[in-house]
């Protein structure tokens, strides 16, 4: 269980000002499948890296089944169970798809067993398993090489960064059915940051972030309807008129 | 198949390195021919390889005969007494249509405070549509003072058709190289070389490569993958000279650590309308995100820098 007591994060501005990316957040990812939504630059992402130990918050406390894990290195948190799936996977020179998976995986495999997660995320094994994970394999390939190393961890935790980025729409059909089996296949619980209706539609919970902030959270069933009955963008410009006739009306 | 053969015995120190350079635990099959401290320690010749003495200068000529396939010819060289100098000329005549390898490899063990060096000059004659496999490994040892130095030099001239591939790897332990290879290639004939390369502490290793594409249709891949640690220095230089219809390709790429240099000067001249000649040259430290990825699997720092090195230069 991970929990996020007054968590924030801030960077320094351009004018040398600090800027919060995420402001006293307060949560509890009790949850099998939990879905992060929200508008981009919500601070999704920043919040998966504060989990993953890759930043740390500026004020606030991580904890992890009750320990504190807010000054845990990057290796100690994935060691003790957490794992975090880039939304930009990341490309090795010389470094093959089975070298990735043994690592994850902690221990040795057998082919075998390496090709297994592979046909988990919908590749054909034995085309890539010896293939080097460089700049020939196309976005969609790293993504699911990506989540087969997830998958071999088999963690307590599991955070997923949008892994439907930069997969194309026909590939994204069968990617959805491996998270319908992951909920089967992995054992701990799982974090995904999404913005596809089609994932949120298997989370057990909806949490949407906006402004660095938790804005709406609770049971799929419960969200999902407010969120798809919320035309985000017709709001956002009615906004913006509602400003500028402000403002005009001011300079009148 | 009639053998003739010089068998002396090795000590250990000789065994450990004929394994880092040869990767042979006692002596190989075939050909072969093993000079340790500056003399002839074992030589094996078969029915299609033989291996003669030079009588001018050191070395050995190694005569393939035409037509011999999937045989092999180990020629190592090992110092392990400290302050030893020695330049050898080795020639190899490759006869038309074999297909073969050549393990070279040179391993030195320095214990005391004198410098060891050793300079091969190797010269290659490929006869036409012939195939070689070329492998040459640096090892050196030994916490001694004295400095572990080579400087080999290979020459070679591949006639039409001929293919030969060079992997030349160099990971740790030789204190200073300079490596100067020159190729000359006639029509059709294509040549593929692989450099790997390691430097640490203030060691400094030094690559030229010059080539000239002289017939039409020959092709030449010239790649360089390296790692320099610490404050050692490396510089890599590459000339492909196209002087036909002909096509070639020269690549550097370093990772740079610590407070190490690297110098990569890849460089093309075409005097030919049709010579299609490109290089490419990287250098950079090992990215963050890699480091970050592999840590996120639950190694360590260093143990993720060594992942990522040995897969570079694997």
């Amino acid at each position: 269980m991970l929990e996020l007591r007054n968590v924030s994060y801030e960077v320094e501005g351009d004018k040398g000002d600090n800027k919060e990316i995420l402001s006293h957040i307060n949560f509890v990812f009790d949850k099998r499948f939990t879905a992060i939504t929200g508008p981009n630059g919500g601070g999704k992402s920043t919040l998966a890296k504060l989990i993953a130990g890759i930043i740390t918050p500026t004020e606030g406390t991580i904890l992890f089944n009750g320990e504190d894990i807010t000054g845990m290195s990057i290796t100690d948190r994935a060691k003790a169970g957490i794992s975090y799936a880039f939304q930009q996977p990341v490309r090795f020179k010389g470094i093959t798809v089975k070298d990735l998976i043994t690592l994850a995986a902690g221990k040795k495999l057998s082919t075998a067993e390496a090709c297994g997660f592979l046909s988990e995320v919908g590749l054909c094994a034995r085309d890539y398993i010896s293939r080097e994970v460089n700049a020939s394999l196309s976005g969609g390939e790293c993504k699911r090489i990506e989540i087969a190393m997830i998958m071999a961890r088999q963690t307590e935790l599991s955070v997923f960064d949008e892994p439907e980025a930069g997969i194309d729409l026909w590939s994204f059909q069968n990617l959805i059915q491996v998270f319908e089996r992951m909920y089967e296949k992995i054992n701990g619980n799982i974090i995904i940051i999404s913005h596809q209706e089609r994932i949120l539609n298997i989370a057990d919970e909806i949490v949407v972030i906006a402004g660095g902030q938790v804005t709406q959270s609770g049971r799929r069933e419960e969200i999902l309807p407010k969120l798809l009955n919320t035309p985000n963008a017709a709001t956002n410009c009615q906004v913006l008129e509602q400003k500028e006739a402000g403002r005009e009306r001011k300079t009148e | 198949m009639p053998r003739k053969g010089v068998k002396r015995t090795m000590d250990e120190i000789q065994k450990t390195l004929l394994a880092q350079v040869a990767d042979l635990h006692e002596v190989p099959a075939g050909a072969y021919n093993i000079r340790a401290n500056g003399s002839l320690a074992g030589r094996n010749t078969t029915a299609n390889i033989d291996i003669v003495t030079k009588g001018d200068q050191p070395g050995i000529d190694i005569i393939i005969k035409p037509g011999t396939k999937n045989e092999s010819v180990h020629i190592p060289v090992l110092l392990s007494e400290s302050g030893i100098k020695e330049t050898v000329y080795n020639d190899f005549y490759i006869g038309e249509d074999c297909d073969i390898t050549i393990v070279a490899g040179c391993g030195i063990h320095n214990g005391g405070k004198d410098a060891s060096e050793h300079s091969g000059i190797h010269r290659f004659f490929v006869g036409r549509h012939a195939r070689v496999r070329y492998v040459e490994k640096h090892y050196g040892q030994g916490d001694g003072t004295g400095g572990r130095i080579m400087n080999p030099t290979t020459e070679i001239t591949m006639e039409e058709g001929a293919h030969m591939e060079l992997e030349m790897v160099q990971i740790k332990g030789i204190d200073s190289t300079q490596r100067k290879t020159e190729a000359s290639l006639a029509q059709e004939a294509s040549l593929v070389v692989r450099e790997k390369l390691m430097t640490h502490g203030t060691q400094y290793a030094r690559s030229d490569f010059a080539v000239a594409l002289n017939g039409d249709g020959s092709t030449a891949d010239v790649v360089s993958r390296s790692v320099a640690k610490e404050q050692s220095k490396q510089e890599f230089h590459a000339n492909i000279v196209g002087n036909a219809s002909c096509s070639g390709h020269t690549e550097c790429d370093a990772i740079i650590m610590d407070e190490a240099s690297v110098t990569a000067l890849p460089a093309l001249t075409a005097n030919h309308v049709d010579a299609a000649l490109i290089h490419e040259a990287a250098i950079g430290k090992i990215a963050g995100e890699q480091l970050i990825k592999l840590m996120t699997l639950g190694l360590t720092q260093e143990e993720a820098e060594e992942q990522i090195i040995s897969g570079f230069l694997k």
